[in-house]
């Protein structure tokens, strides 16, 4: 299968009074379409940046990223919102939902920003398929964490991206209501074929994706391939 | 942090430089007090002084300096320009204190000997006139020996609208004052021995009234100015306050934003014990900080505004105002503004003392503002009330006015708080879902948590308002004047006419073939008895009240029936009545004199028609329609009366244009000097240019309105930064690019510049609508492109200031933002 990201050498460091902190250090690894790979590792070790980095969010000390066939570093902001528009999906840890739009317009917001008029429906149905056919003129302050959690994931998804990043997306949930977002997230990754890029805690969770990455201390201790079996979703 | 009080420095300043102008204005009357009158005591006549008058002033002694004053036409020979101006014939002395400030400033004494004139400025700029060029008034060539800088008793507001020239009483020609012509009598007295001249008006107070003498002092001069003054000062105060009231809110509203910012330090404080005054008391201190540095810059500022306030004023105040310190007036500004600070600062703190440590348990903040009000709060809010009567009190003459000022004020915030309110809701529930996106997102945000859309709305809007209620009262007022002078209508009167002149000027109309639309014959009378009852005896009867209307100069005319902007409303008109009519001669009134007078049908009114006795009867009332331009007057005689009596004529005429007026005028008056004439459309633009500067002050009022909600919106912006970074960085994330995100923000500062127009133009349109039906009786007019001109400007504002607080905010790395999860 085609690779979807592409990471090496990666390396970021940054300044702290006259001594640098080295955060990544060196690291490399590939993805293809349609896999899930899970990153762990102790608080600190450098999960999020890894995941930033990938997503081109900021600019890496050193090293390139390939992020859906184009080389991230040397794109211009724009041309690299106009790739996440087109082929990126993200779920936050705090949600991160728009206070003032609806869930609806919120789910409609990436469709919107890449000039997609008429997403209304669509939007409709990807809140529905999340579950929250009845929930679609709340603002995010009437809804549960579980339910914004939700809202998020079917904005994440309303693009039809190739690559989903999700930073601890059931960090701020509890234990059912976060197994019930992994099942949603799962099951996007086997009908629309997405790639899923996790960052979590839960070593459940990350026991479902078929890859793992441990990371210590910014280099990746453990880059482990699990058997696919691992996700057959329990509910649907 | 200069920018969450910095709209309460600019409400601080506004207070301290109105106040302390006051001040250094009520001492600049005080010290020069003697040359507003320019001598102790003054009598002033319409005639010239009767023999009982004149051997009073001749008992009276002191030095004394006499002046004649009329309008009549300024010819400038050199270039043929005519103007109808005020002449002032004066003899040396007078002023005896104070000076006739000129320009050369040896002029203002020295033109007294020989056939010398002072020139108003603007006359002198209008016709490019200069020192040592020839003026003709009446027959007589005077030297332009200065021009008129600033002289007791006149300001140059007033010199607007008929421009002065001084000249030697000696030198007047004496046949421009003839019998008829509007003239104005004076005598200055100077005492050196130090007599009360308030006690002398006192004593002779029945005698001078019986011969219409009207006089002056010092104490009552002074009183008259003070009175206006304080007016004016006290309009502007009120202006200050509103600018300090709206600088507090942005204060209130900055420390709302700043404490919900940090209700999760208090609630993990309170986690850790601290008492909740304790962390009260912190927030109070910090805000008390805030103020007292937002209070010192404020005045600070004031003192410096204010000495920009006599540039704006100048032209309306009679004496120089010196620029020095008033700590009273500083000490004031800066205690209100205290005091406001902290009341309204004490708002939001106490949500503070009101924090669960449970908040710190919670990962989101929920709005709870629905919480019951404390007593405290309404405490803190009946304080406020209180405070802003009590100022207003202090301000106003008397106590009930001060209460009706309150209520104005809190009827205008009211007003305006309701509109922008209303709009907001509106806007939040109908944004069309089809709008593109941006758009919505852009309206949207201005929903944000924690916004101050609605604080932001009415400072801008309050300034607007300010604004606009000025274009359109103008508006209003100038479409109505030129309606006036509009097609047919006459635009150019000649009055003074001489009856065996009147051909002679029908003639020079003819050869510019302009129309003469209508010469009318005018005598001047007085009443002397209505219904048998005496105006002597009705004034020495303490019990009646009498009015302008009594013992005012009529000027009469007589002819064949109604005008065409007339109605008669009861009776009848007598068209004419046979040369040797026996008995009452049968007259109209016009409605409002009548009910002044309380004349009916009926009724008898006795005339003194230059030295004659004419016994009238009321034979019907008219209406006036006092708007068109036409020659109207209070009472009508039929024909057959008056033809004898010493008169003068109107004659109204039509002229193309400005330039064909101007040379009809001068050759009118070189053949005919003693006429004079008035341009109307002149008129129109002395009242413009008048109106221009009453504008502009009350625009500097509502600069400091519009600057306090820019202010405001800094604050908002800038408090809101993270919030705001967030939300940029989240749409960038989801693969927004850079114009998207612009777009995003010109739609918010636009809308919100929108918003605070249309509140503020709601308004103005109401109030302009008010003032055009109920004050001026004019049509109200829209004047849709001024108005536009000033919503852009206010646009453009908002967006640049909006702009200029975001800068930095697109540049942050996504990645650095979304790692500082709160
Ligand atoms: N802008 C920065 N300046 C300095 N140090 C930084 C910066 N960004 C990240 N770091 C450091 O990089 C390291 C890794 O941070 P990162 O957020 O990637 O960790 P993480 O693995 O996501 O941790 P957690 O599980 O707690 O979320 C941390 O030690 C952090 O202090
Ligand atoms: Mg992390």
């Amino acid at each position: 299968m085609s690779s979807v990201l592409s990471v090496k050498n990666l390396t970021k460091t940054f300044p702290s009074g006259d001594r640098t902190i080295t955060v990544l250090d060196n690291v490399s690894f590939d993805l293809s379409a349609g896999d899930t790979c899970a990153i762990v590792g102790p608080s600190g070790s450098g999960k999020t940046t890894l995941l930033g980095l990938s997503a081109g969010l900021d600019n890496p000390t050193s090293g390139s990223v390939m992020l859906c066939g184009y080389a991230i570093d040397s794109l211009s902001e724009d041309e690299r919102a106009a790739v996440r528009s087109e082929h990126v999906g993200f779920i936050f840890q705090t949600f991160r939902l728009i206070p003032t739009l609806t869930a609806l317009e919120n789910v409609m917001v990436p469709a919107e920003l890449r000039g997609r008029s008429h997403v209304g429906d669509e939007a409709r149905e990807m809140l529905a398929s999340v579950g929250l056919a009845d929930r679609t003129h709340h603002y995010p302050a009437q809804l549960s964490g579980g339910e914004q959690q939700r809202v998020g994931i079917a904005r994440a998804f309303i693009n039809r991206p190739d690559i989903l990043f999700a930073d601890e997306p059931t960090g701020n949930l509890d234990a059912d209501t976060g197994s019930s977002i992994e099942d949603l997230l799962f099951k996007l990754n086997a009908t629309a074929g997405t790639a899923l890029v996790i960052v979590t805690h839960n070593p459940s969770l990350a026991r479902r994706a078929n890859r793992i990455l441990k990371l210590r201390r910014g280099a990746i201790e453990l880059d482990e391939l699990q058997q696919a079996a691992s996700h057959v979703s329990q509910s649907a | 942090m200069l920018l969450y009080i910095s709209s309460m420095i600019v409400g601080v300043a506004a207070l301290v430089s109105i106040n302390s102008f006051g001040d250094n204005l009520r001492q600049a009357i005080d010290a020069q007090a003697e040359t507003l009158l320019g001598a102790d005591l003054s009598f002033e006549g319409r005639t010239p002084f009767s023999d009982v008058i004149e051997a009073v002033i001749d008992s009276l002694g002191g030095e004394q300096s006499r002046r004649t004053s009329f309008a009549s036409m300024a010819y400038f020979p050199a270039t043929g320009d005519v103007r109808l101006s005020t002449i002032r014939g004066h003899e040396p002395g007078f002023p005896y204190y104070g000076e006739i400030e000129t320009d050369p400033p040896e002029a203002g004494r020295s033109y007294i000997t020989g056939r010398n004139a002072l020139v108003d400025g603007t006359l002198m700029h209008q016709f490019n006139v200069s020192v040592g060029d020839s003026v003709r008034i009446g027959t007589v060539m005077y030297r332009v020996a200065g021009r008129l800088i600033q002289t007791p008793r006149e300001t140059a507001a007033v010199m607007l609208f008929s421009p002065r020239i001084y000249v030697p009483l000696a030198e007047l020609d004496k046949s421009l004052l003839q019998r008829g012509s509007r003239a104005e009598y004076e005598v200055y007295f100077r005492f050196r021995d130090g007599r009360d001249a308030d006690a002398i008006v006192d004593e002779l107070k029945p005698l001078l009234r019986a011969h219409n003498v009207r006089t002056d002092t010092v104490k009552e001069e002074k009183e008259g100015w003070d009175r206006s003054l304080s007016n004016l000062y006290r309009f502007l105060s009120l202006v200050g306050f509103m600018a300090l009231i709206l600088g507090s809110l942005g204060v209130a509203s900055s420390i709302h934003v700043y404490i919900r910012q940090r209700i999760q330090t208090v609630a993990i404080l309170r986690c850790f014990g601290a008492k909740a005054w304790s962390t009260f008391h912190i927030y109070l201190f910090q805000a008390i900080g805030m103020g007292l540095v937002g209070v010192t810059i404020g005045s600070a500022l004031g003192f410096g505004i204010q000495a920009l306030i006599p540039i704006v004023l100048g032209d309306f105040l009679p004496v120089d105002v010196a620029f020095s310190v008033s700590w009273s007036a500083i000490w004031l500004g800066a205690g209100i503004g205290m005091g406001v600070t902290i009341l309204f600062a004490l708002l939001p703190l106490l949500s503070v003392k009101d924090v669960s440590p449970l908040i710190a348990f919670r990962s989101e903040l929920e709005t709870d503002t629905h919480r019951p009000r404390s007593l405290f709060w309404w405490l803190i809010n009946g304080i406020i009330a209180l405070g802003i009567i009590l100022f207003a009190v202090i301000q106003a003459p008397q106590p009930v006015v001060g209460v009706f000022y309150a209520l104005g004020l809190f009827v205008v915030f009211g007003v305006l708080w309701i509109v922008a309110r209303s709009m907001i809701i509106l806007l939040r529930r109908h944004t069309p879902r089809n709008f593109p996106y941006v758009w919505r997102q852009g309206i949207a945000n201005l929903y944000r948590p924690n916004n101050q859309t609605l604080i932001m709305t009415l400072a801008l809007g309050l300034g607007t308002f300010l604004i606009a209620t000025m274009l359109l009262a103008q508006q209003s007022l100038l479409k109505q004047i030129s309606l006036v002078t509009d097609g047919d209508r006459p635009n150019l009167v000649f009055f003074d006419i001489q009856p065996d002149q009147v051909d002679g000027i029908s003639r020079t109309l003819a050869e510019y073939d302009m129309p003469l639309i209508d010469s009318v014959p005018i005598v001047s009378m007085r009443i002397t008895a209505l219904n048998g009852e005496t105006i002597e005896s009705m004034r020495a009867d303490s019990t009646r009240r009498l009015t302008w209307a009594h013992s005012r100069e009529y000027r009469s005319t007589y002819r064949h029936g109604l005008t065409d902007s007339e109605e008669l409303i009861e009776g009848v008109i007598v068209e004419a009545v046979s040369t040797n009519h026996e008995g009452l001669i049968p007259i109209t009134v016009e409605s409002d004199v009548a009910e002044t007078l309380d004349l009916a049908v009926g009724d008898s009114v006795e005339f003194n028609v230059q030295g004659i006795a004419v016994r009238t009867e009321i034979s019907g009332i008219r209406t006036v329609d006092w708007q068109r331009m036409q020659a109207n007057f209070f009472f009508v005689f039929p024909s057959g009366v008056l033809e004898e009596a010493p008169q003068f004529n109107v004659v109204l005429t039509r002229a193309s244009s400005e330039k064909i007026a101007a040379e009809v005028q001068s050759s009118v008056v070189q053949h005919f000097p003693n006429v004079s004439s008035i341009d109307i459309s002149l008129v129109m633009n002395v009242f413009d240019a008048i109106f221009r500067r009453i504008a502009f002050v009350i625009q500097f009022m509502a600069l400091f309105s519009i600057i306090a909600g820019l202010l405001v919106l800094s604050a908002a912006v800038f408090i809101s930064r993270f919030q705001r970074m967030e939300e940029s960085v989240l749409l960038k994330t989801l693969g927004a690019s850079r114009s998207q995100i612009l777009r995003i923000m010109l739609v918010e500062y636009s809308t919100l510049g929108l918003l605070a127009a249309s509140t503020g133009l709601v308004l103005a349109i109401g109030a302009g609508w008010g003032l055009a039906n109920f004050v001026f009786e004019v049509d109200f007019v829209l004047p849709v492109q001024y108005l536009l001109y000033l919503v852009l400007a206010e646009l453009t504002l908002t967006i640049v200031v909006g702009f200029v607080n975001s800068r930095g905010v697109y540049e942050r790395q996504p990645l650095e933002v979304l790692r500082s999860e709160v």
